[in-house]
């Protein structure tokens, strides 16, 4: 072995590398950085024996600190239950309509009611609550089964036409394909389109006498709905359906049956009422 | 018992102990006084009052990372403003460039916290262990009585030191006085006592024991300045032409040096300046005092061991004119770092001065991106985001200017016409704007639409621009 030479300036040895004229100095690491990398290994395996680290089958070694994150997250989650507990407790106990008053209680309903639209409304009305071809728009002024924050808890809590609720808000809008004339369908689907473009003035409702025998039961005399049986104005802009003469056709003959669940059965009490208030500040609340 | 460590071939290099001997001079004094400042404001700073009425923190500097607001003094920085704190880390990076071009190594020399605090624990050795002579002898001594006596004493001092080191640090994140008193009663976060224990134990052991391995083996701040020193760097040298060849006093035919080693003895980190630049080297000048010291008392010229120039050692060396000192400092390359570094600092306290008393942002909400009103009328949603920054609740009014016929309404349960918005925080409202449908912006994709927000107290307006999306036939 080739006896290290020193370097001249440093007088530290040479390792005998060198590259272009530069050599390498076989310079010694200071020992406590050694001692520091031997501490990091202690460290180490206390970190591995106090938090869940090795792998056994389907589980982890337990760590002696009895720390999980599942566990974490449920402290926080109970944490932050506990942070809301009175304003929960007011949005339950209060009456609906002193809800909208008190600007936290108020803040923290909406913010929860956004949270449980997202979940498990958007699904039908949309992200935006905009809503699409047969899921009503939430956000304007039109409501089927009306607009105050008393009918849209109802609505929210029993549904629409569906099985699981007896007190689901129900109607049924008649199939008259099987018992009218295809003439008489295309003069109502005629007349009804002239509706939807709002013509009303022009056009002498009392005097259509098929309109007047099938449809002012449900939709009224002058056809601007009914609120109670779910009967939509007939004379605005808004048609869940579609305002074209092929869509109010398929609707005159086939009927419409829109199903809504009954949201009571599946959300707390708090949740149903923070979505309520959610939905009726979205814009078209009465 | 042979160690391995020690052979020729050594892997690991043991820490080898520096006993710094006092010293007193011009650059001594000058670290002393910067030391009383820097720890004063260290140690005070959280306790300076400032008032900002009732509902804000009444604390001058306070970085209050709970509730996402730094205070300093007049200013308040919201995360929003994040770039203020962008453009300080910019300017730290050129205040680099520029000290280190302009004096060298001054930052490591003076202001560094490890040197600073070391410099203050061998203060206290120096008090209770006595000066260099009698610290080695009490190194190398046996364990007695009296040398556990004064170690126990130094750690202790050192100890409190540290706590205090690592307790005014907390104070800067949360309520100082409030603090203190949940310090003291065990009410505080854990958060806050681990806080305080980690820096108290690195505080002990960096300023204790490690002290200059921190600097050369830890430290990546010497390495970036070495790539930006040059032959025209300040730095602390040895004048090796008139020096050498170094002698005993009495010999005959020397240079000045007489082989003192005053410059060794007070050296902090450990080495000869003599040997010329070195790594280790933190410019900190006591080797100045101590060299101008002896000079004085032998009868020569002061500045043997000197601030210098590479450049100008060696005119001076072979006889010339040094040029000046400043001439160094004050050069076209610190002229224009100097001339960047202000530069970046003014715009941003203009940028500071014109930030704007009201803040609001709209924010369309594109789903859907408009909807139709059971009259036919068009309507657009949107969010505005208002912060309050003052320490009292304020009262907006939203208005639109850039067309007629647009209906402006809030989201609200009792047909508000204002907006609410509580101190020190930022309040999100919901709006509409509506147009009837024979409105000639229900019929075009897109009308550019400008929204003034009002403070309707003093008057003080901001717009914001936004669209309103009409529905195509």
């Amino acid at each position: 072995m080739k006896t290290p030479e020193k370097d001249p300036h440093t007088e530290v040895e040479t390792t005998g590398h060198s590259w272009d004229g530069i050599e390498e100095l076989n310079t010694p690491l200071p020992r406590w950085w050694l001692w520091t990398f031997y501490a990091t290994i202690i460290w180490g395996l206390i970190y591995i024996a106090a938090y869940p680290a090795l792998p056994f089958f389907g589980s982890t070694s337990n760590g002696f600190l009895g720390w999980s994150a599942r566990s974490s997250l449920e402290a926080d989650l109970q944490q932050h239950k506990d942070r809301h507990a009175s304003l929960n407790n007011t949005l339950v106990d209060a009456e609906l309509s002193n809800l909208q008053t008190g600007q936290e209680l108020r803040q923290y309903a909406l913010a929860r009611g956004a949270a449980v639209f997202t979940a498990n409304c958007s699904q039908c009305h949309g992200a935006g609550a905009g809503g699409t071809v047969g899921y009503p728009n939430l956000l304007d002024n039109d409501w089927l089964w009306g607009g105050s924050l008393e009918s849209i808890t109802y609505i929210i809590n029993h549904g629409i036409r569906n099985t699981s609720d007896p007190d689901a808000q129900f109607s049924e809008m008649p199939a008259f394909g099987e018992f009218l004339e295809e003439d008489d369908i295309t003069s109502l689907t005629q007349f009804v389109t002239q509706l939807a473009q709002a013509k009303t003035k022009e056009l002498n409702i009392d005097e259509n006498t098929l309109f007047v025998e099938n449809c002012s039961g449900c939709h009224g005399q002058n056809a601007t709905g009914n609120e109670s049986l779910g009967a939509p104005d007939l004379t605005d802009a808004i048609w869940l359906y579609g305002a074209d003469s092929d869509s109010v056709e398929k609707t005159i003959t086939d009927g419409r049956f829109g199903v809504m669940p009954a949201w009571g059965q599946r959300l707390s009490e708090a949740d149903l009422r923070a979505v309520s208030i959610y939905v009726h500040a979205l814009g078209g609340g009465e | 018992m042979t160690n391995k460590f020690e052979t020729s071939n050594a892997l690991y290099k043991a820490q080898e102990p520096v006993f710094p001997r006092r010293v007193s001079g011009p650059f001594r004094r000058l670290k002393w006084a910067v030391m009383a400042v820097t720890l004063g404001i260290y140690y005070l700073a959280p306790w300076i009052p400032w008032d900002r009425g009732t509902q804000l923190s009444d604390q001058a500097i306070l970085v209050d990372l709970a509730h996402r607001r730094f205070y300093f003094f007049w200013i308040e920085i919201w995360p929003h403003e994040f770039y203020f704190v962008a453009g300080l880390l910019i300017m730290a990076g050129l205040g680099l460039f520029l000290f280190t071009s302009a004096l060298g190594r001054v930052w490591c020399g003076y202001a560094c916290p490890q040197t600073v605090w070391t410099d203050l624990f061998i203060l206290v050795e120096r008090w209770i262990e006595g000066d260099r002579n009698a610290r080695l002898r009490l190194f190398y001594g046996k364990w007695t009585f009296r040398k556990w006596r004064l170690r126990i004493t130094k750690w202790f001092v050192w100890i409190l030191i540290s706590f205090g080191t690592g307790g005014a640090w907390v104070f800067y994140f949360t309520d100082a006085s409030n603090l203190a008193r949940d310090l003291w009663s065990f009410d505080a976060h854990p958060v806050v006592y681990s806080s305080i224990s980690i820096l108290t134990l690195t505080t002990f052991v960096f300023g204790g024991f490690m002290r200059e391995q921190i600097c050369i083996y830890m430290c990546p701040w010497p390495r970036i300045q070495a790539a930006m020193m040059d032959t025209n760097t300040l730095s602390v040298a040895y004048r090796s032409w008139r020096g050498e060849p170094r002698g005993k006093m009495r010999q005959t035919g020397r240079g000045d040096c007489i082989d003192c080693l005053a410059c060794v003895n007070v050296c902090p980190m450990g080495i000869d300046i003599r040997q010329g630049q070195q790594m280790e080297c933190i410019a900190c000048a006591l080797c100045i005092d101590a060299c101008d010291d002896v000079m004085a008392k032998i009868g020569h010229d002061r500045g043997l061991v000197d601030y210098l120039v590479l450049a100008d050692e060696e005119v001076e060396s072979a006889g010339g004119q040094p040029v000046s000192v400043w001439k160094y400092i004050f050069r076209p390359r610190t002229f224009l770092y100097a001339l960047i570094w202000s530069s970046i600092g003014i715009g941003m306290i203009y940028a500071l001065f014109i930030r704007n008393d009201i803040d609001m942002t709209i924010r369309p909400v594109r789903n859907p991106t408009y909807l139709m009103q059971s009259d036919g009328a068009i309507r657009n949603i949107y969010e505005a985001r208002l912060r309050n920054k003052l320490g009292e609740a304020r009262v907006f009014q939203l208005e639109i200017t850039g067309g007629k016929g647009f209906l402006l309404q809030l989201q609200s349960s009792n047909q508000a016409k204002t907006i609410t918005v509580p101190a020190d925080s930022t309040y999100l409202q919901r709006f509409y704007i509506t147009v009837p449908k024979d409105h000639p912006a229900a019929k075009i994709p897109l009308t550019q639409l400008r929204l003034w927000v009002e403070d309707i107290e003093n008057g003080n307006r901001s717009s914001s621009k936004t669209a309103f999306n009409g529905a195509p036939e």
